[in-house]
């Protein structure tokens, strides 16, 4: 029964094809274009609203910190995203020190993606001055504490500040690279960030990037 | 009866499919992993549907409402634990099916589109599995979402802005846990159960395959009536084949014999579910018992037993993308089996004595790699973990090369036990 309409249908298309069968081809490759055009057009929405909705990108949005009044050797801590950003301003000497205990260092030149690439330097960040990181230990999440003025020494012979987690003991740099020898095994995060002028950071977006 | 049979082929189909279905009569207990994963499908989504009646998916109310089934609904902790071991169970079934067809030469041809159904099934099942367990919204629910999808985050360019993406979020939260409640309990399940579907239709089309790889359905008009099987078999195969005498119906033949199986099979689910329903924190992990906390990461971070041979790999490539590329080609290349195995022989039993040992050891580094994804990370473990890496790939290399020319021992003409 097949093949018996398969013929008909196969003479039939013998019979016209001098004048129809471009017309037949242009056809439906127009439809199937047009048809493949409101396909993409229906799946816009389903694709779209996965992204972030209005109410998580408010939640998620860029800060804005003013760092004007930060005396050098202060630390000020301000929430992004619903995690404690340290600000810290370095002095020239405390930038020194930060050359000589590398060999100390879990990953001193930062090789794990702890930090945008333009804070894979020794000192962790875009200006050398100022310090940005998310105040998280890389451990199990706790908040580590700031250590100056010769009290990290008491942890971390001939170091003078840093920070101190808590919780499980593990040390950081004032660059916020792990120190040997402790539990966390990563440098601490540092966010996306850049300066929108000398006294304001803008944490959650980088330089360049949208 | 007739009244309805000449609106819908009810019979037909019954017929067609399971009561005049030409089964193979040496097929063994390999044979009833099929069966079983089907039983347990039933029971996933049986018991799912119920389990949606209590569960509510929202990150502040999840873990709250997974302990409101475990304590106050009422049979709430046997509907759950009857899903989570049903999720092992799932696994483990699927495993030996595979591995059934690993030996035996199920895969080649003509059942190449067979072997890729199952393998489809496979994908999802696993992505079924992992949205599902999420849900609960523990620690191992976020940390093991959190891994998982920042995996993503490794595919050059479009990455991070694609995990942001998935997540619905900056990071993971409330927003994923719904979506993922969504695929897991509406999109998932309809795309396994069409893809079960397919892969019985394509099994029906193709005739099962048995331990001694002798095809049982001949060309037409090639056997004596001797030689023929006396069963009544649907003329759907006896019109275009003729059959050897080396069959049995599947109902009620292969059915009971699965039946049995079944009775073990729900001895070793029951003891589990009722006596053991964590299984040491294999089934279910310990952190899971904690709610999920975006500050707090649990020491060790461990997939789900299924997942771990796979995270191993993952883990042994000192690379990100690396790993996860080889983490994928270790599912592509079971997918391409039958185009990675040249040999024209199926059943282990009539080749080459390289072979039976290449899919023992095959079977011995899947699961040792399992449990080095398993278990808290060592440094011989890394070394261990990238040695067998190379040895699941070595299996379709050597696979590859010897199978072109290999010395197989004749295949019997007719089913020998």
């Amino acid at each position: 029964m097949s093949n018996v309409s398969l013929d008909a249908h196969d003479s039939s298309e013998t019979e016209n094809q001098p004048t129809n069968s471009n017309r037949r081809r242009f056809l439906t490759v127009a439809t199937s274009v047009v048809g493949g055009v409101g396909v993409v057009g229906a799946a816009v929405p389903f694709i779209a609203s996965w992204n972030p909705s209005i109410k998580a990108k408010a939640a998620g949005a860029d800060i804005e910190a003013d760092i004007s009044k930060i005396e050098p050797g202060q630390l000020i801590r301000v929430i992004w995203r619903s995690k404690p950003v340290w600000i810290a301003r370095r002095t020239p000497e405390l930038l020194a020190s930060l050359l000589t205990h590398d060999d100390q260092l879990k990953d001193p030149n930062s090789d794990e993606e702890q930090q945008p690439e333009f804070a894979k330097n020794s000192y962790r960040s875009l200006k050398e001055e100022y310090l940005v990181l998310v105040g998280i230990c890389t451990h199990l999440g706790c908040s580590p504490q700031h250590l100056k003025d010769g009290a990290f020494a008491e942890y971390v012979e001939g170091v003078e500040e840093g920070f101190f987690c808590p919780c499980h003991g593990s040390k950081f740099d004032m660059a916020g690279r792990v120190f040997e020898n402790v539990p966390a095994g990563l440098n601490l995060v540092v966010p996306p960030y850049m300066f929108i002028d000398d006294n304001t950071i803008l944490i959650g977006s980088e330089e360049g990037a949208a | 009866m007739d009244w309805v049979e000449y609106r819908l082929p009810i019979m037909r189909v019954a017929n067609m499919h399971a009561i005049q279905y030409p089964a193979p009569r040496n097929m063994n207990f390999w044979y009833m992993f099929g069966f079983l994963a089907t039983i347990v499908l039933v029971n996933q989504i049986v018991t799912g549907v119920w389990l949606t009646m209590s569960f509510t998916p929202t990150a502040e109310e999840a873990f709250a409402s997974v302990e409101y089934i475990m304590r106050d609904v009422e049979y709430g902790y046997i509907l759950r634990y009857m899903h989570s071991t049903g999720a092992s169970a799932f696994f483990i079934v699927v495993y030996l099916h595979m591995f059934r067809g690993m030996i035996y030469g199920s895969y080649q041809k003509p059942r190449e589109l067979l072997w890729l159904f199952g393998m489809f099934i496979y994908l999802a099942l696993m992505a079924e599995a992992f949205m599902g367990y999420v849900l609960p919204w523990g620690q191992m629910s976020y940390w093991g979402a959190q891994v998982i999808v920042s995996l993503f985050s490794a595919i050059p360019v479009i990455g991070p802005d694609l995990v942001i993406w998935i997540q619905g979020d900056y990071v993971i939260s409330g927003a994923t846990l719904n979506r993922f409640f969504a695929l897991h309990v509406i999109a998932l399940p309809l795309v396994i159960v069409i893809l079960v579907f397919l892969h019985i239709v394509a099994l029906h089309e193709v005739g099962s395959n048995n331990p001694d790889g002798t095809d049982v359905k001949r060309k037409k008009g090639s056997l004596k009536d001797s030689e023929k099987t006396n069963f009544k078999i649907h003329e759907y195969y006896t019109d275009k084949y003729d059959i050897v005498d080396d069959i049995v119906p599947f109902f009620p033949h292969i059915v009971l014999k699965d039946l049995v199986g079944f009775a073990f099979f729900l001895l070793a689910f029951c003891y589990i579910m009722f006596f053991n329903p964590e299984m040491g924190g294999y089934f279910l992990e310990h952190p899971n018992f904690e709610i999920a906390n975006p500050l707090k990461t649990p020491e060790h971070i461990f997939p789900v037993w299924y997942f771990t041979p796979f995270y191993a790999i993952l883990k042994a490539v000192p690379h990100k993308l690396g790993g996860v590329i080889a983490m994928f080609a270790a599912i592509i290349f079971l997918a391409l089996l039958p185009w990675l195995d040249r040999g024209k022989v199926k059943s282990w039993r009539y080749r080459c004595g390289l072979h039976r040992w290449n899919l023992m050891i095959f079977a011995a580094v899947f699961i040792f790699l399992g449990y080095l994804g398993g278990t808290p990370q060592e440094a011989w473990k890394i070394t261990a973990s990238q040695i067998l890496t190379i040895m699941y790939f070595g299996f379709f290399v050597l696979l590859f090369i010897y199978s072109k020319n290999e010395r197989t021992k004749p295949v019997p003409a007719r089913i020998t036990e």
